[in-house]
């Protein structure tokens, strides 16, 4: 108490001073809190209601199995990354180690990146619809949406990869260049590998987005909730599967429990990214 | 003297600024060619041109001609990676690869073709030999080069360049970055070296140049001003420039 008293008196003299450590304490305060409560929330929501037949194989209406909708997340996770994961990589090779300074194309798809990263998802969701899902007659289909949402994380990719590349030492590519060795055998050989945790960083931000994604699926992936016969098929993923349960004001509970399991990806993900950052920064 | 490097007339110049101002030159074979001079009169460009490594700056212009082993390297039918493995390179800093000791020098044998085990282990050896590294490593060759020291990391580059057999070696400062014990092992290693290759290094150290090199080129400001052997430059300079400059009077 009576260092608060202390500091109090100090701040006395300087009233700006004094609102202003109120203001951080009570900002930081209030951000902590919010996430301690949501997440509990949940937790306390959801926990209860995680019953054994939520993890049933068939989906039906008695149950509500999310077990469908966490294959459908995966498949569509590595499905999207199938797609965007080498496009996102070769671009960025493109824009590091083959292009020049100063050349056109290279502002153009920078700026296009970044724009790409600023759009909101459900117009991507919308001109999946009426790309993917009309103009190509693929209908809502597990392609449809995986093509959506490689082109949501595509910039995710290629701008992480590009850091990544931008952070590995020129001396590399000059011993490498001074032994004779070609520009292809550089890149593969001794760049990409040494730009590896980088990469993987990115992806593992893809696979958040690509989990949390409901409104660029609805239009494009469809949300029926089975396992799917072949990437033709309607699927719907885990967030769209909670989306719905909770939409239909039946389920509510049961949207809980998936929120859970969501929750618990998502903080799994964001665990493995940290390690991979420390592991980048160790070198 | 039997030179390997003709060089007539070379200029160069990064975007509008000239760095070398028409450098003509032969470099002896089987010898240690020292190039010395103050920062930025362009030693170190005119030694990358020598193997091409200028061709990864953006905005260089070169005019004259360099003849590696009778042709002009700047010619069309040249393979710059080709010459490149003629013409190795060691850089100022020890710059292996995040690799394993072994992946390092067998790096450059793989890329020019050779991947049998046997011969690759053949060529390691070899070359961690002639390094002078081999007795330090054997025993870790699959450990990560990144783990060595400064010195062997460097003895370790130098080996790597001997493993896709040059004929010539470009040392850029090549113990700048060094402690001095490391640096009389590397200065050593250039000597026992000079039987089977020719060197030529960029020093900033003049001691360095008259302990072991053969050959001595001054450089200031863009311009070869002097040429000679190294007793003779170091004894009885020609150029007024080049006897302040080595006195120690500029630079």
């Amino acid at each position: 108490m009576d260092k608060i008293r202390q500091k109090l008196k100090m701040y006395s003299h300087h009233p700006a001073s004094f609102f202003l450590a109120l203001l951080v304490w009570i900002s930081a305060i209030f951000t902590a809190v919010t996430l301690i409560f949501i997440v509990g929330y949940i937790l306390i929501k959801g926990v209860p209601h995680l019953t054994p037949q939520l993890f049933q194989l068939e989906y039906n209406s008695e149950n509500v199995s999310m077990f469908p909708a966490i294959i459908n997340t995966i498949f569509m996770i590595i499905l999207s990354l199938l797609i965007a994961g080498p496009l996102g990589i070769f671009a960025a090779v493109y824009l590091v180690e083959y292009a020049k300074k100063g050349n056109k194309l290279v502002s153009v798809v920078r700026v296009t990146a970044e724009t790409l990263t600023g759009i909101p998802s459900i117009v991507y969701g919308l001109f999946g619809m009426l790309f993917f899902v009309t103009t190509l007659r693929w209908g809502y289909s597990m392609l449809a949406g995986a093509f959506t949402l490689a082109i949501m994380v595509l910039p995710v990719i290629m701008r992480t990869t590009e850091e990544a590349l931008l952070a590995v030492p020129d001396t590399y590519r000059e011993a490498s260049f001074g032994l004779g060795a070609g520009k292809l055998r550089t890149i593969f050989v001794v760049i990409l590998p040494s730009a590896v945790p980088g990469i993987f960083s990115g992806v593992i931000l893809s696979i958040g987005r690509i989990v949390g994604e409901t409104a660029a699926l609805m239009y494009t992936a469809g949300t029926v909730a089975e396992l799917p016969d072949s990437v033709m098929s309607s699927t719907r993923t885990l967030s769209v599967h909670m989306y719905s349960l909770a939409s239909e004001g039946l389920y509510i509970n049961q949207a809980y429990a998936t929120a859970v399991v969501l929750l618990v990806i998502v903080l799994v993900i964001n665990w493995l990214s940290g390690r991979i950052a420390r592991r980048i920064k160790k070198g | 003297m039997n030179a390997i490097i003709e060089t007539k007339d070379l200029k160069l110049w990064y975007g509008d600024h000239q760095v070398l101002k028409g450098v003509s030159m032969d470099i002896p074979e089987h010898k240690i060619t020292a190039l010395i001079g103050p920062s930025g009169c362009g030693k170190s460009t005119f030694l990358k041109t020598l193997n091409r490594m200028n061709d990864l700056v953006d905005n260089v212009r070169i005019t004259g001609e360099v003849k590696y082993d009778g042709r002009n390297i700047f010619s069309s039918d040249i393979n710059v990676n080709e010459l490149r493995k003629e013409v190795g390179m060691v850089f100022q800093k020890p710059n292996p690869f995040p690799m394993s000791i072994y992946d390092n020098v067998a790096y450059g044998p793989r890329t020019h073709g050779i991947c049998s085990k046997v011969k690759l282990d053949e060529i390691v050896e070899r070359s961690l030999r002639d390094a002078a590294l081999w007795d330090e490593v054997k025993d870790r060759l699959k450990a990560s080069a990144l783990g060595m020291s400064g010195g062997q990391q460097q003895r370790l580059c130098i080996a790597r360049a001997l493993a896709v057999q040059p004929k010539v070696i470009l040392c850029d400062e090549s113990t700048a970055s060094l402690d001095p014990i490391s640096t009389g092992k590397i200065e050593d290693l250039l000597i026992e070296l000079k039987s089977k290759y020719t060197v030529i290094m960029v020093t900033h150290n003049m001691q360095q140049a008259v302990r072991i090199s053969d050959y001595c080129a001054f450089f200031l400001l863009g311009d070869l001003i002097e040429f000679n052997r190294t007793d003779t430059l170091f004894s009885t300079p020609q150029n007024k420039k080049t006897e302040d400059y080595i006195t120690g009077r500029f630079g």
